[in-house]
């Protein structure tokens, strides 16, 4: 995984309820600490990301949420709005076109269109010369992204995209994205992963897809939650000899401990056969007890995916 | 037919031919709606679940090839009959618009179109009304008594109520209009003000996507009124009192405070809801706290041992009470939604023998909180 905070984009995906916003968030901070000036794109409008530091919700403004770290949010209409004013280099124009129901009917029309617009500006929020009027340069962005089929529909747009527009100024425009977020020298993939039967799968086919689709290779996995291997095989003998005996509490505590280490082992077989079937190194982080992921709790998880990095 | 006494989800679902079971992704929604149309099927229902993209062993233990838009049964014993499909999107589609192309000009004209081809390639919600527009199909052929809908893992979960009348939106006639005055050879013939509108448009976005887009409304302009009736029957079925939603939840907080926004949603909506399942909470401990605990556990193992034991025990409690707290919250204030806590079972479930298991807790009397 070595160098994935020296990328310009980091893109951050992996099966629903995997925990791709707390992993994309204490990567963040990871960069920030490391003097990465670092921005984290949220694209699915719930703006977790500042919440979770603690913040209003930042929106489609570049706030700062801890230091050297920012959060955004793609606001699609908007997103929209910026884009039109650049494309056309007039706010007039762009004003009426973005008003016009027919514009609407035309993103709504043209496959991927939007999804081109949001891409767009991911790639903008990545250029070391902004094209937003004052912005400071980052050196790395963030994006947490949709589940893996939205998340890789997301980022194969640009291409989609050029391949419909033939030639003019949204097929530039794409192909500027896409040889961009193609180029393995500046743009990673992150898969997040659970140590589970459906979220190991889905970790395989998006590594195969990238490198159909996108001619892109997984840069690392991060499998999230995994449990501590507390009780060996001998423990687990020693418990259920005993199974039975006791108190009722003694007795619910030994059926929990059991369960808690046939847990334990499930994950483990799962965490390897990912192992077989990816090709990127594949590293875990643990289960956290803290009750909701804070700020402590980022700070914590941060350090252990700096250490797995 | 009459519903038979039964309990839990049996409850919720009795006297309904449609159960929508929707929730944010990682939930559990694939598994749980299989176990549903179990279920309604050992209840001696013919019941059937659509689901999309199944973790390949569940779709083999269903006895389901990868990619296959018809139902297949799958063999069990029970007094009713279980089948399942396997939703494609795109095959839905195009199977449409075989439906409603008046000659076979057009449709080729609309499946070669290069918009078409990536519209019904799962982009823009197209696999959201299309797992909708199965559901009707299956519903009008009435083969069913119980259809049971695994919703597809959509970025707010929510994108798929739109779904019909989005479609709808896109048929309307005006921007189909526009679009086909739009083509090269009548720009000459449009209004002066959508002409300025054109010609902005084409400095934006560049001449070929304008006259593909104008092209393909040309040829979908002979299916508009066809697509139109269909969107407005999909909206109807999911308003029909014969129809369910299921919210399919975690107990954790993230997903919980996603079924609170669905829920409401769905209230605001007028829509059909039927109540929450929790899946995979963890149980309870019900022994109290007690500082005995970890010597009389070390008269059974040795010292270190009892003490993991003790601790592991400490941690689930803490675990399962922050289970607990979230249902709590979730069931909220007067008029509480019935809900329905399913627990976490040991392994995941990918197979029949853990459908079953899963089936056992859903339908199990008393299922439903009091």
């Amino acid at each position: 995984m070595a160098g994935l905070l020296d990328k310009r984009l980091v893109y951050v995906t992996g099966k629903g309820g995997v925990g791709k916003t707390t992993v994309a968030a204490a990567l963040g901070l990871a960069a920030a600490r490391a003097g990465k000036r670092t921005v984290i794109c949220e694209v699915a409008e719930q703006q977790r990301i500042s919440r979770a530091f603690g913040h209003e919700a930042a929106g489609f403004t570049e706030t700062e949420v801890a230091q050297n770290l920012h959060a955004f949010s793609i606001d699609p209409e908007k997103a929209k709005e910026e884009w039109l004013r650049h494309q056309l280099r007039s706010g007039a124009l762009a004003g009426v076109l973005g008003q016009s129901r027919i514009f609407s009917y035309l993103t709504a029309a043209a496959p991927g269109l939007a999804e081109v617009i949001t891409m767009g500006k991911i790639w903008e929020l990545a250029q070391l010369r902004r094209r937003t009027a004052k912005a400071a340069p980052y050196d790395l962005v963030i994006v947490d992204a949709p589940a893996t089929g939205h998340g890789l529909a997301l980022l194969r747009a640009p291409r989609t995209f050029a391949d419909i527009a033939r030639k003019g100024p949204i097929r530039n425009h794409a192909e500027a994205i896409h040889s961009f977020t193609a180029n393995a020298a500046v743009t990673g993939v992150l898969a997040v992963a659970l140590a589970e039967e459906m979220p190991v799968n889905e970790t395989i086919d998006l590594e195969n897809r990238l490198a159909q689709e996108m001619g892109m290779a997984l840069s690392a996995v991060l499998v999230n939650g995994v449990l501590p291997e507390r009780f060996s095989g001998a423990d687990a003998k020693a418990m259920n000899a005993a199974q039975g005996a006791g108190s009722p509490a003694a007795r619910e505590a030994l059926t929990a401990a059991l369960r808690a280490h046939e847990r334990a082992r499930s994950q483990r077989s799962q965490v390897a056969r990912l192992k077989r079937g990816v090709e990127a190194r594949v590293s875990t982080l643990p289960f956290l007890l803290t009750p909701e992921v804070d700020r402590e709790g980022l700070e914590s998880l941060s350090v252990e995916v700096a250490r797995k990095l | 037919m009459s519903p038979r006494p039964s309990g839990g989800v049996g409850d919720l679902i009795a006297r309904k031919q449609v159960v929508i079971c929707a929730g944010s992704g990682g939930v559990g929604k694939t598994t749980v709606s299989a176990a549903i149309a179990t279920g309604a099927a050992a209840l001696g229902k013919k019941a059937a679940v659509l689901t999309i993209d199944p973790a390949r062993r569940l779709a083999d233990s269903l006895g389901l090839p990868e990619l296959g838009n018809e139902e297949r049964q799958v063999e069990m014993d029970s007094d009713g009959e279980l089948w399942a499909m396997m939703l494609d999107a795109k095959r839905t589609f195009d199977d449409l618009v075989d439906t409603y192309s008046p000659d076979e000009q057009t449709r080729r004209a609309v499946l070669d179109n290069p918009i078409y081809r990536e519209l019904s390639n799962a982009v823009a919600g197209s696999q959201e009304f299309m797992a909708m527009e199965k559901l009707h199909e299956l519903h009008q052929e009435g083969n069913y008594d119980l259809l049971v809908l695994d919703t597809p893992p959509t970025r707010n979960a929510l994108d798929f109520l739109d779904a019909p009348r989005r479609l709808a939106r896109f048929v309307d006639s005006r921007s189909l209009t526009f679009f086909r005055a739009s083509s090269k050879l009548s720009l000459g013939i449009m209004g002066r003000g959508t002409g300025v509108l054109f010609s902005v448009m084409k400095k934006a976005t560049g001449v070929d996507l304008l006259e593909d887009v104008a092209e393909f409304f040309r040829s979908f302009s002979h299916m508009t009124d066809g697509f139109r009736e269909r969107a407005a029957r999909v909206d109807a079925l999911i308003r029909d009192s014969r129809t369910t939603f299921l919210l399919v939840t975690s107990p954790r907080s993230a997903a919980i405070e996603e079924a609170q926004h669905f829920h409401r949603k769905l209230q605001s909506e007028g829509l059909p809801f039927g109540g929450v399942i929790v899946n995979r909470v963890r149980e309870p401990v019900r022994a109290k706290p007690a500082p005995e605990l970890e010597s009389e556990l070390a008269q059974m193992l040795d010292q270190a041992l009892a003490a993991k034991v003790a601790r592991n025990l400490s941690e689930h409690r803490a675990l399962a009470e922050r289970d607990a707290l979230n249902i709590e919250r979730l069931r909220g204030r007067p008029g509480r939604k019935p809900i329905l806590t399913v627990p976490e079972l040991s392994g995941d479930v990918h197979d029949l023998a853990g459908l079953e298991q899963l089936k056992e807790h859903l339908f199990a009397p008393g299922a439903l909180l009091k």
